[in-house]
């Protein structure tokens, strides 16, 4: 089965092997690797202005990722992960700052951190759930927004704090190209490990309580333990994506992670798809896209006679959060399961391609 | 201690309070009988406090006919948003929906932005007096009046729900969908109608904070605000809310008050309601008037 090149039109899995490799097919895989080595030799090809595009879409797909084993895998609800990714921001920055660890460990460190912090805020998680849960992730977000304005010894309070490069055997990352490798490693270890997590027993436990949560404890999953854990599995995610974040702009002030963040990552994985590792990433390149895209509309609107309309061309910065709304709002009600259930229905309309229904 | 400032601050509190609980009052007719978390709240009261204002200050319209003019114009809104928006996501889970209603508010946080500006603008002059003084407080003219507009909401509510045909089809669809559709109640028309009266209702609030601080971007808050007054008295709730509202209300300006005088962390206004709903949400998370969801399998 695994040799075979192209999916089969039916169920013909033997053993739990198959079942749970992580990639179906041999095309699959042979295409994972061809596009990771293409994206290595990237900033041979491209310019700077895509590196920095694809280095945003790396940090802010890991903790997207994250997000998605929360509200995707396991069924729970957070308006807080914004505040997450800057605490892990802050905290890789202060690790560094106050105690000289390495910026390689404090990245991991922070990661590590942010998990504690969004296992406390997720404690209520175990008692409550759906709305209830969506309000107290929403208390979170405004009480750690408070924190960093605040806590002058930890985010620098109001003026920021700054954040070194990451330096490794000698060699500072600081330029962009460089520092492309980092986040594209990070990105590729980050996936695989949310992959072989969903693949292990951890992972169906976090599937069982998001479709049943009373069957999944009747068979002996432990609601509370995996629903804690689906926290902290999510925060460690964001705190990485933040770290990384952080020391790729050597700079960290608390003003960018607002509710409107947390809302963003929340909008990546819908309009993405909920539960869909793959679809993570096909959100979050098209959030990252969408604000760039409708700059460079308008960018060439202003270029035309009719289109340099001043209202059009000032207030981009509010059509692009329209944008962003109307997005969500879209997808929700035309393409609920998202962009990776559009390209299944693609894949198969080309695959029966004369007989499809 | 400084009471005359505290007890000042209570009467504060109290006013807005009551304010809360209007809003909180749309939020929970809108999560009764829709089942709908709505975060777009602090939305309508934006719209309705700029729709308000565009008609005072563009079409110099006398106040009371710009203000029942936005009035219409909210009901509408909020029908049409329910028709077109919210009436698709029937049905679906409740992260969709809460995400909808999160997109809505984005949108229209930005629509506004765009349209009116950033700053804030204060709406003309209304009364001839700015305070009066009652038993030797000081009460601004427009907080004695959002005061009685927010009683008079109040009052209209009970009379509708108790007494009105329609109040009794929205009371019942909120107890059983199912039922009150085999006894031919329109169940679309009583969505919509809910959506209507929130909207209402929050745009009349917003135009009276609008009065007393200003239009601007910070109105919206207001729906995030009511929060904590909604599941301190139980999200499906009435009397609750009301409660809820006048409790963090006063909470808020209280937690201010001994932040200034004794503990100096500052920011106390804004954050400790978010503190109480942790608290509540740990302890007792259907709140005081709601009802407890339990499960049978």
């Amino acid at each position: 089965m695994s040799s075979l090149s192209m999916r089969p039109c039916g169920d013909f899995r033997t053993s739990y092997k198959q079942d749970n490799t992580i990639f179906e097919t041999s095309t699959i895989r042979w295409i994972t690797i061809i596009s990771i080595i293409a994206l290595c030799f990237a900033p041979l090809v491209v310019d700077g202005y895509f590196i920095t595009l694809l280095i945003q879409i790396s940090y802010l797909g890991i903790a997207a990722l994250g997000l998605n084993i929360l509200v995707g895998f396991t069924g729970q609800i957070s308006l807080g992960h914004g505040a997450f990714f800057g605490f892990g921001a802050f905290a890789s920055a202060w690790l560094n700052i106050s105690f000289e660890i390495p910026v390689f460990l404090s990245i991991p460190l922070a990661g590590f951190f942010t998990m504690g912090v969004g296992m406390i805020f997720g404690m209520p998680a175990a008692r409550i759930k759906g709305l209830y849960l969506a309000i107290a992730t929403l208390a979170a977000q405004f009480i750690i927004q408070d924190f960093f304005a605040r806590a002058e010894w930890f985010s620098g309070g109001s003026a920021g704090s700054m954040a070194e490069s990451l330096n490794l055997f000698g060699f500072v990352f600081n330029t962009d190209k460089s520092f492309y490798y980092v986040a594209l490693f990070s990105l590729v270890f980050m996936f695989i490990w949310g992959c072989n997590l969903m693949r292990s027993r951890d992972g169906r436990a976090f599937i069982a309580v998001r479709d049943h949560y009373l069957s999944a404890e009747i068979m002996g999953v432990n609601l509370n333990k995996y629903r804690l854990l689906s926290f902290g599995i999510s925060s460690f995610y964001a705190g990485i994506g933040g770290a990384l974040y952080a020391h790729y702009l050597g700079y960290v002030s608390a003003e960018g992670f607002t509710i409107f963040m947390s809302i963003q990552f929340l909008a990546m994985i819908i309009i993405g798809g909920l539960g869909s590792i793959k679809g993570t990433l096909m959100g979050v390149i098209f959030m990252v896209l969408l604000p760039e895209v409708l700059a460079s509309i308008v960018g060439l609107m202003k270029m035309t006679d009719w289109g340099n309309i001043p209202m059009v061309v000032d207030g981009l910065s509010y059509i692009k959060e329209m944008a962003i709304g109307l997005a969500i709002i879209a997808f929700l009600i035309f393409e609920p399961e998202g962009l990776a259930h559009r390209w299944t229905q693609i894949k198969n309309y080309w695959k029966f391609y004369p007989f499809a229904y | 201690m400084n009471f005359e400032l505290l007890t000042q601050l209570i009467v504060n509190g109290l006013i807005v309070g009551l304010l809360y609980g209007v809003i909180g009052m749309c939020f929970v007719l809108v999560y009764k009988s829709t089942q709908i978390v709505n975060f777009a709240q602090g939305e309508f009261l934006l719209v309705g406090a700029w729709v308000c204002w565009a008609a005072l200050v563009y079409l110099e319209l006398p106040f009371f006919v710009g203000f029942l003019l936005s009035l219409l114009f909210m009901a509408a809104f909020g029908v049409l948003l329910q028709m077109i928006v919210l009436r698709p996501m029937i049905g679906e889970p409740i992260i969709s929906v809460i995400m909808v209603t999160i997109g809505l508010s984005i949108f229209f946080q930005a629509l506004m932005k765009w349209i009116f500006g950033v700053s804030p603008q204060s709406y003309p002059q209304v009364f001839d007096n700015q305070s009066i003084s009652i038993l030797g407080l000081n009460i601004e003219m427009a907080y004695l009046m959002s005061t009685v507009i927010a009683l008079f909401i109040m009052v209209a509510f009970y009379l509708f729900f108790k007494h009105s045909k329609h109040g009794l089809a929205m009371r019942g669809t909120a107890f059983d969908q199912q039922v009150a559709q085999s006894l031919g109640i329109s169940v679309k028309h009583v969505f919509a109608m809910s959506w209507g009266i929130a909207a209402t209702v929050s745009g009349t609030a917003g135009v009276v904070i609008g009065m007393v601080n200003g239009v601007s971007d910070s109105l919206s808050i207001m729906g995030i605000k009511v929060f904590p007054a909604v599941i301190l008295g139980g999200l499906d709730s009435i009397v609750g809310a009301i409660v809820g509202g006048i409790i963090i209300g006063v909470l808020e300006n209280v937690a201010e008050f001994f932040d200034s005088q004794y503990l100096h962390v500052g920011n106390m206004y804004d954050i400790a309601p978010f503190y109480v709903l942790l608290i509540i949400l740990w302890f007792k998370p259907y709140g005081l008037f709601g009802t407890k969801d339990i499960e049978r399998i």
